[in-house]
């Protein structure tokens, strides 16, 4: 089993991760790096202060209107509207002066009922009574999401776009082939949680938001830069918000969205603007999905500690009870047939292996039980400006789609300044037996911190990791290595040419790394 | 698989006897007709699974019964009353003989449902032919059954409820002190709510396409289908109850004047716990039958798994690629291509029977009998689309042709976008490839002449040659793809096949059928022509019917693109490669003409979304999800042959446009 003793030490300060390459990873001085960054036209830079963030909301709006007298049936019927059931009860109860006492009374007792009612349900699931921006804030894979520049990131699955989406509540679509960076706004887009391209598709881009999900067409051929939101289907069901995970099957079918408020997993139609929702009471909510490449499987975790193993043929679960808090993050390996997972409060990586053949749902029994395959808990680096203590609680996991490298994102303790968020690297190899491997820390400028990270879906020459800094920038950090199992994997792929205007890679030492085994 | 559903039926034996003989008639039917005894081995098991649902709807009449009376008898104030009441009754002989006649009624309505049912809804493209659907005999004849088992259900309440509702007659002396026997109007009304609430079900039916079984996108087994619809069914009964009560009790208030009773009052009908009982017993009825739809449609559009090849010859016509290619009941049709797109995506074994090859000759019988079938079917919804882009575009010249006949019928009242049909030029239509193959069972035959009629109600349409009323594509046609295809079976087959087809299956049922459809249609273009100078098109009705049947071809892609990419991969002999440009090539026609379709007015706009209703309205999207797969297999096959596809022989446009998914410009 691996942990981060066998990690090189982190890099001294003013240094900043550049590459992997021959099996070693490089670094420069912050500086030189932002001079280079710079040139890239894929790394950009979002400056918090430049984005201002929503600070109200729609019914704040209210105050800035003078009061006007309407009939009490006018305003019980505006808050029907606006806020259901409890809001007309409020407005009876408040405006006790215009109807009959017992009639005030009584829904006063109501209410109050309904209060004990939803405060017991609390008790039972604490989750319930954060608000949906804090719900999100707690359950998103971006660390300490509500302060974050970069709110969520994608990939396009296929070719080299992403989007973007800010904290001003847009989303921007860089294309290094299209001059236009079209962004996306909508009434609707609010605090979105995740970002997701639809596989097998050019154009659509589902966004997860407060109150619904938005599948975005954005015409790849198009020169405008702002979208109307008529390019946006909206997608909603009662109760289901806010959504805080949305997974695309890979074969571009389906797509499953989560709340922490619903019991509810839904799956959507996204053509006909239909769902079919798979309900499990147990846990409370749904919080986070990932759905396996190979299609079969689809990872949900809940508030609760408790998740979910669902097999997509007929859409049966596995229930996996944790013993220690819920599952945070997990990812697949591209095969489908090993899940990596963390759970709140561990510090360690748990692998499920799935042996069971694709296709035939009689025989989907799964492992037993997970195995630990890192243990990631706190180690103490000396460095030359001081210890590091790395390590801890994890935050969210990726796997690179060729299933050789793994990142970590460790939360580290906001409070210490010894104690950074930062990202560890794994090698991963598969045979003779699963393990992971040391590889190294990647780290940004000096004073940020990672704050999500995303691997580039077909990356010709090893790996690219994306991440997300604190401060707004996005960098890319490429693995260059040679696949080992390039040549039963690739599709029609061709070998990696190392790019000219990069340094030679020496791959004669491409099976350098298994040295590092202790 | 039918083992299973044997086990379910299992517990009522009785019961699936009783329905067996009801359906025994058409079984016989259906295989004379065929004039083979092949069919009669799936629609067993068809009909079993339509039994089964009728006996699980059976089995849960007790619980529902129980759960009616408790609700019906509610008192929270006495509930140890309420209660030992509820048990004594549920116990009593008057309960068992309810039973008996809601099993009775369940039976009926079931058996109803297996008449009417289709997999390609009839959409009425304007409110005439609504209209016409109302009033045609066939399904006046269902609104009285329905009527009367209304009443049938309302009097098993009215016993069960008990109290004021118990009798029909009551003892009251007249004003000469004589005594006789009275009408008790409370058991009246309850009776008359069952029929009304049973005719608006059934006229509902008709307006919602009720009868229309969709195919899930989303697999799952049929418990946990059934009980996350559950809730939706109760919901559902309880509003559509309180919406029928509503009218019946106007209606009631204005019809039942003459009565000297003291319900014809506004203050004596508005007796809170006449409602609720009016109320509750239309819920349960209609809980009661909703549910036996729901289980028909569940169980009928369960999945079934043909074999792809078999080593024994008496089997062989119960393999998927005949039953594709055969001359089969739509619902059959349909889930042989459900089965074909669900092994292409995840049956490794499944698909490499598929590629194999024959033993001996090695020929790939398998793969170009599935190939073909599905690559006919789109070539067939392409030139529909053809042809109605044609008809829209060609309107106004088509117009000013067919001025004299116009002249002739009415004034023109409708001066835009109505499509002027010809009926000199008739030609079948391809939704006619959807003959069921039980024409002529016992059922239609007093109806026959109604055949003719543009009434006809959507079941008999479907018997006949189902052939939507006003389909855009039926009259129109001077565009040289339709007149180049004659009359022609479920496939255009091209070449051999073709031949062999005829051969094999030159079916005494089609000439019928096509004499059938042919005057129906030419009645219904003269008709349609009336009629939509009298009444407008409903908007996007005519998109919706062009798209009717496009499930098939939803899976007809899905299958398609997902065996080719399995192909690059697993096919063994390469007999992928030989089809593959043909597969390209129609995909990419029909990519066009779905785009250009999609430009027009009305095509692209979403219907509204009904989500608290029985009606099943996904016919309505079809065009939609038509579309985004369509897009979907094509890049699934783009990006799983990448750059190898510029070897493809192609025409350069062709090229040009796989060009654009290549580098997922599209």
């Amino acid at each position: 089993m691996c942990s981060l003793a066998l990690f090189p030490p982190p890099l001294p300060c003013g240094q900043a991760t550049l590459c992997e390459t021959n099996n070693e990873l490089l670094s420069r001085s912050a500086s030189e790096d932002c001079l280079k960054q710079e040139s890239s036209p894929l790394s950009l830079y979002f400056p918090r202060e430049s984005l201002k963030p929503h600070s109200r909301t729609e019914s704040s709006s209210k105050a800035a209107f003078l009061d006007h007298c309407e009939t009490l049936w006018m305003r019980s019927a505006a808050a029907w509207r606006d806020a259901g059931l409890t809001g007309l009860l409020n407005e009876i109860a408040n405006s006790s002066a215009e109807v009959p006492k017992w009639l005030s009374v009584s829904s006063g007792c109501v209410l109050a009922l309904l209060q004990r009612i939803s405060s017991f349900h609390g008790s039972l699931f604490p989750h319930l009574t954060l608000s949906s921006e804090d719900m999100i804030a707690e359950f998103s894979q971006v660390l300490k999401w509500s302060d974050c520049a970069v709110r969520a990131f994608a990939w396009h699955p296929h070719t080299d776009k992403f989007a973007v989406a800010l904290l001003d509540d847009s989303i921007k679509i860089y294309n290094p082939k299209s001059a236009t960076a079209p962004t996306l706004k909508h009434r609707l887009q609010r605090s979105v949680a995740a970002v997701q391209w639809k596989p097998l598709c050019a154009s659509a881009l589902a966004v997860a938001c407060q109150n619904c999900l938005l599948v975005w067409h954005v015409d790849p051929c198009s020169l405008s830069t702002r979208p109307s939101s008529g390019c946006a289907q909206v997608l909603s069901h009662p109760g289901h918000s806010p959504v805080t995970s949305i997974a695309w099957s890979p074969s571009g079918s389906f797509l499953v969205s989560a709340s922490p408020m619903d019991t509810n997993m839904m799956v959507w139609d996204v053509a006909a603007e239909s769902c079919v929702p798979l309900q499990r009471v147990g846990g409370g909510g749904v919080t986070f999905l990932s759905w396996s490449p190979d299609g079969s499987h689809v990872l949900a975790s809940t508030p609760a500690a408790l998740f979910r193993v669902w097999e997509t043929r007929m859409w049966t679960c596995e229930r996996w009870p944790c013993l220690k808090g819920r599952c945070q993050s997990g990812c697949w390996s591209p095969d489908g047939s090993r899940l990596l997972f963390t759970v709140q409060g561990e510090t360690v990586i748990y692998a499920l292996t799935f042996t069971d053949t694709p296709g035939i749902p009689s025989n989907t029994k799964g492992p037993k039980a997970a195995a630990v395959v890192a243990d990631l808990s706190e180690t103490t680096f000396n460095t030359p400006g001081g210890d590091i203590v790395v390590g801890g609680e994890i935050q969210s996991l990726a796997w690179d789609p060729r299933g050789e490298r793994l990142a970590v994102l460790l939360k580290g303790d906001p409070q210490a300044r010894d104690r950074p968020a930062m990202i560890a690297v794994f090698k991963t190899r598969t045979s003779p037996i699963f393990e992971l491997l040391p590889c190294g820390f990647v780290q940004g400028e000096p004073g940020t911190e990672p704050r999500l990270m995303q691997f580039h879906p077909n990356f010709q020459h090893g790996a690219l990791l994306t991440v997300c800094w604190s401060n707004g920038r996005i960098t890319h950090v490429p693995f260059y290595f040679l696949s080992a199992g390039m040549a039963r994997h690739g599709l029609g792929g061709s070998p990696p040419q190392p790019r000219p205007e990069e340094r030679p890679a020496d791959y004669i030492n491409q099976t350098l790394y298994t040295e590092l085994t202790t | 698989m039918w083992q299973s559903v044997r086990k379910h039926c299992h517990f009522s034996c009785v019961l699936l006897i009783c329905l067996k003989s009801h359906m025994k008639p058409r079984k016989v039917k259906l295989v004379s007709v065929n004039t083979s005894v092949r069919l009669s081995y799936h629609n067993t098991g068809y009909n079993i699974k339509a039994a089964a649902s009728v006996a699980w709807a059976v089995l849960l009449l007790p619980p529902s019964i129980a759960v009616f009376v408790i609700i019906s008898r509610v008192s929270l104030l006495h509930p140890i009353q309420w209660i030992s009441e509820c048990v004594s009754l549920l116990t009593s002989a008057t309960a068992i003989f309810s039973f008996i006649l809601l099993c009775g009624v369940v039976l009926i309505v079931g058996f109803l449902n297996l008449e009417y049912y289709t997999v390609i809804p009839s959409i009425a493209c304007s409110k005439i032919a609504l209209l016409g659907q109302l009033l045609h005999p066939r399904q006046f004849v269902s609104s009285l059954v329905h009527c009367i088992l209304g009443v049938i259900v309302a009097w098993c309440c009215a016993v069960t409820i008990g109290g004021r509702y118990q009798t029909l007659g009551y003892p009251c002396t007249q004003a000469d002190g004589s005594p006789q026997l009275c009408l008790n109007e409370y058991q009246v009304i309850l009776l008359l709510a069952g029929a009304f609430v049973g005719y608006c079900h059934s006229v509902l039916g008709v307006i919602h396409n009720m009868n229309y079984v969709s195919f899930h996108t989303v697999q799952q087994y049929k418990y946990l289908r059934f009980k996350g619809s559950l809730p939706l069914v109760v919901k559902c009964s309880a509003i559509q109850a309180l919406y029928s009560v509503r009218n019946y009790l106007v209606v009631y208030f204005f019809l039942g004047k003459c009565s000297l009773h003291p319900l014809d009052t506004i203050a004596g009908l508005l007796d809170f716990s006449l409602l609720y009982h009016l109320w509750i017993s239309g819920t349960f009825l209609l809980f009661t039958w909703y549910i036996t739809l729901l289980l028909f449609r569940i169980f009928v559009t369960e999945v079934y798994s043909f074999p792809v090849q078999s080593s024994f010859t008496e089997d062989v016509h119960q393999c998927l690629p005949k039953v594709l290619t055969g001359q089969q009941p739509a619902i059959l049709k349909f889930l042989a291509l459900h089965d074909l797109a669900l092994l292409s995506q995840h049956s490794p074994s499944r698909r490499s029977e598929v590629f194999s090859l024959s033993q001996p000759g090695g020929h790939p019988h398998n793969w170009n009998a599935i190939s073909q079938e599905c690559l006919s079917l789109l070539a067939d919804l392409t030139q529909r689309l053809v042809a109605h882009h044609d008809t829209v575009a060609t309107n106004g010249r088509a117009k000013s042709l067919s001025t004299g006949s116009d002249k002739k019928s009415l004034s023109s009242e409708s001066t835009e976008d109505v499509m002027t049909p010809r009926p000199s030029v008739l030609i079948k239509t391809p939704a006619s490839v959807f003959l069921r193959s039980s024409v002529g069972s016992p059922l239609t035959v007093p109806f026959t002449p109604d055949l003719d009629s543009p009434f006809s109600s959507p079941a008999l349409r479907r018997l006949a040659g189902p052939v939507e009323q006003c389909s855009p594509w039926h009259g129109t046609v001077q565009s040289p793809h339709i007149m180049r295809r004659g009359p022609k079976l479920w496939s255009t087959s091209t070449g051999e096949r073709g031949l062999q087809n005829k051969t094999e299956h030159v079916i005494p049922i089609v000439d019928p059928c096509a004499i059938w459809a042919n005057e129906c249609q030419m009645f219904q273009i003269m008709t349609c022509n009336c009629s939509m100078l009298i009444s407008q098109l409903l908007p996007e009705a005519s998109s919706q019917a062009l798209f009717a049947d496009t499930q098939s071809h939803i899976w007809a892609l899905e299958g398609l693109s997902y065996l080719v990419k399995a192909s690059f991969s697993e096919d063994q002999f390469g007999v992928v490669q030989t089809t593959l440009p043909s597969i390209l090539s129609s995909m990419l026609v029909l990519q066009e003409a779905v785009d250009r379709h999609f430009k027009l007015p009305h095509a692209s706009s979403k219907p509204v979304r009904s989500t608290s209703s029985m009606e099943d309205s996904s016919y309505k999207t079809l065009r939609f999800a038509l579309r985004a797969t369509l897009k979907t297999a094509i890049y699934r096959i783009t990006t799983t042959f990448g750059e190898h596809l510029n070897a493809v022989q192609m025409s350069a446009e062709h090229q040009k446009r796989l060009q654009q998914f290549l580098e997922y410009k599209e």
